[in-house]
């Protein structure tokens, strides 16, 4: 069978080379540069401290979520589908300004301790390990519960009816079906979180530092920054790149949970649960769960109201090289994704293809940054290349993302229409422009949106190369807080969640108008 | 001259054997039992399926190297024959050009091709705005702008009722006369063969057997046929 190979299958495979040279390639560069430092005692502190904290917060995550997941699954009421968005949002959230509204209510002057102080106890401050571990709970328990109720909703629904024609209790209903589910979900749910929690960058940054509570991303980023030591930040990047790659490839073996399950705004009917106690566990364990998410977002609002005539002129810019930055990423990501997505449904390495365009999840946006910051500096000044150098590790950073989000959809596409297609000699840029995007452009809407407020949110690499004249907007907030200009802070941070959602709003919205049946 | 030249297709455990040919221009009827391979057979000459043994040959030239849509062949399948997304005008200007770059007389000679199916004034419609019946006929005027001389039918009226059926391949009979296009029909219905192919290809136990005429076959059925008539 010959099929033509075409323009957008050989741009795919260029794809995959790209990403494979951009995480395998800086890695190399990092390893050959690492050579000449030594593993030093706070070297062996800032791993330990990555490693506990990350399964500190990926335990707390999924430990929580259960409950929270489960009265999700068994109750129907108004507002159970916000409650499901609400915990799709966190992901969407920049990091910085997250860590704000966690201040806000957690903080020196935040709500629980003016509370502490009126009930007269002691302040408790959220700067050091906690604080790191509270932040990545923050992020990842909606991520754990929505990965969870995910896996409650694909008990089929004639099995439950079968437990309730045969008189089963919540118990016997809990040992025979949701254990055994639980048992399948939550180990994949673990290892995704372990690896998002390993690869946080700016929640150490902010909550964190100090010889307890330095990861392994904050030392290489002091190294580079403040140290000028290029040898130990690499020594340190192939730390973290071997601790990612050993997450990976444990995740690998599970079955990780989709992140963005689709349907999970339908609850499952259930006859078990009806008892009152069980009624009001599910009504508190969901007032506490949404409280610790809303709390801190409506502090962002409420400080960020308060603080938008504080606002220095520096945010304007940054604010529009943000967005610059996040527009060229989503473009490259989505070009990225499609051509991959062709090349896959070609055949030929179609698995090797597609581990090429997972690879990124391996590798984080600093160590990404590290290899590219010891590649450049002989031939450039780091600073000069600090924007095109963002958008692209955004572009990659989001890739994995965005491919598991279309790759199915593109499949689904293929299996329907591609004998036609293939029949009328439709192939190349003439399939993509007539087949592919008007039948995947609600999922291309979505996936662009989740690029575009990863693109807005970063502070990763940005940090590691840009100066005073190309600071991103989430960077300016973290400046603005490291000067303890709170007020600023949170006016700037409530601007960048503005332009963050508005422009997902814009991505998603954009796919799904005019959606062809 | 359609020649399939000692083909042999496997497919797990599955295997179908064909060696015979047919002139340009016939009508020949493909029945036989389901799963037995009367559409594996259509799909390797569309380009589906890469035969493992043998060839496939039009007027003389194996079509072993030449991609689906560069052989000589218009098919339609048992569904998902227009694109839902495209407006049938432009399900039918594909079949003019893949990029959909059209000149003025192509949407003329599209135009043409909607009204000689009974379609005319429906091009700015959408393949769900339509009936049935309707697509199958926006699906043959797509055939006949493409003009191939080889037209493959894997059962696309199978979801028609009786009486559509019946003028849909009467349709099909009319547009094969005026193009002279060899037509290749699948069929689990004798009478549709019988209606409309003087030859048939009887596909069972891994052989489709050379074409033979229909009326005979029917008179006479061979043990498979027969069986598969429920006249053993």
């Amino acid at each position: 069978m010959a099929r033509r190979v075409g323009p957008v299958t050989r741009a795919g495979r260029a794809v995959a080379l790209c990403t494979t040279v951009l995480t395998l390639g800086t890695l190399l560069a990092v390893l050959l540069r690492a050579e000449t430092a030594s593993f030093g005692p706070a070297d062996w502190s800032a791993l330990r401290f990555t490693v506990l904290a990350a399964l500190a917060a990926a335990g707390l995550s999924v430990g929580l979520a259960i409950p929270c997941a489960r009265a999700l699954a068994r109750r129907s009421f108004p507002g159970r589908g916000a409650i499901v968005s609400l915990m799709g949002a966190p992901f969407l959230l920049p990091v910085v300004v997250a860590v704000l509204g966690i201040l806000a209510v957690f903080g020196r002057s935040g709500l629980v301790n003016r509370l502490l102080d009126v009930v007269g106890l002691p302040a408790v401050s959220i700067y050091g390990p906690h604080g790191v571990i509270l932040g990545l709970v923050f992020f990842n328990f909606p991520l754990a519960v929505r990965m969870i109720l995910s896996g409650w909703q694909a008990i089929p629904a004639e099995r439950l009816r079968l437990a309730a024609a045969l008189g089963f209790g919540p118990g016997t209903v809990l040992r025979h079906l949701e254990l055994p589910m639980l048992q399948q979900t939550l180990p994949g749910a673990f290892v995704a979180i372990f690896l998002v929690c390993l690869t946080s960058f700016a929640i150490p940054l902010t909550l964190g530092g100090g010889p307890r509570a330095t990861t392994l991303e904050l030392g290489i980023y002091q190294a580079l920054r403040f140290d000028y030591d290029l040898g130990r930040a690499a020594l340190l990047a192939a730390a973290q790149f071997a601790l990612c790659a050993l997450a990976v490839g444990l995740a690998a073996r599970l079955a990780v949970p989709a992140r963005f399950g689709a349907g999970l705004d339908r609850p499952v009917e259930r006859w078990d649960a009806q008892g009152w106690a069980l009624r009001l566990q599910d009504v508190a364990v969901l007032v506490l769960g949404c409280g610790f998410l809303v709390l801190p977002l409506a502090m962002i609002v409420i400080r960020g109201l308060e603080g938008l005539s504080d606002i220095p002129a520096a945010v304007w810019p940054a604010a529009l090289r943000s967005v610059l930055v996040a527009m060229v990423s989503t473009a490259l990501c989505m070009a990225a994704t499609l051509s991959l997505c062709t090349a896959i449904s070609a055949g030929l390495a179609a698995r090797w293809i597609e581990t090429a365009g997972m690879l990124p999840l391996a590798a984080s946006s600093l160590v990404l940054g590290t290899g590219l910051f010891i590649l450049v500096h002989p031939f450039a000044a780091p600073e000069r290349l600090a924007l095109p150098v963002t958008a692209l590790v955004n572009a990659a950073m989001a890739l994995p993302y965005a491919l598991r989000l279309i790759l199915p959809a593109h499949r689904e596409v293929e299996a329907a229409y591609g004998q036609l297609a293939d029949s009328l000699g439709l192939a190349g840029v003439s399939r993509l422009r007539w087949l592919v995007l008007p039948r995947l452009r609600p999922v291309i809407g979505f996936a662009s949106g989740v690029a575009a407020a990863l693109s807005m949110g970063d502070l990763g690499v940005i940090a590691l190369f840009a100066n005073e004249g190309q600071a991103t907007l989430p960077l300016v907030v973290q400046q603005l807080m490291g000067a303890y200009r709170m007020q600023a802070a949170a006016g700037a941070s409530l601007v960048l969640v503005g332009l963050s959602f508005a422009l997902f709003w814009i991505c998603d919205r954009g796919g799904r108008r005019h959606a062809a049946a | 001259m359609l020649r399939l030249d000692g083909l042999e297709i496997r497919q797990g455990d599955f295997r179908l054997n064909a060696d015979w040919q047919v002139a340009a221009g016939e009508r020949v009827a493909v029945i036989g039992p389901s799963g037995a391979g009367k559409s594996t057979l259509l799909m390797a000459i569309a380009g589906f399926i890469a035969p493992d043994r043998g060839d496939i040959l039009w007027q003389g030239r194996s079509l072993r190297q030449v991609a689906p849509g560069d052989r000589p062949v218009s098919m339609l399948f048992q569904d998902q024959n227009l694109f839902p997304h495209l407006t049938i005008a432009q399900n039918l200007g594909l079949g003019l050009s893949p990029a959909l770059r059209l000149v003025p007389a192509d949407r003329a000679r599209i135009d043409a091709a909607l009204d000689r199916v009974g379609l005319g004034g429906l091009g700015g419609r959408r393949p769900a705005e339509l009936s049935g019946g309707q697509q199958g006929r926006a699906a043959l005027a797509r055939a006949l702008l493409r003009a191939r001389p080889i037209l493959l039918l894997d059962e696309p009226f199978a979801a028609l009722g009786p009486a559509l059926k019946a003028d849909m391949l009467g349709l099909v009979s009319e547009l094969a006369e005026e193009t002279g296009a060899l037509v290749l029909m699948v069929t689990h219905d004798p009478a549709d063969a019988v209606a409309f192919a003087r030859r048939t290809v009887v596909v069972s136990d891994g052989v489709a057997s050379a074409p033979a005429d229909t009326a005979d076959l029917m008179r006479n059925p061979p043990r498979a046929l027969a069986e598969y008539l429920g006249r053993s």
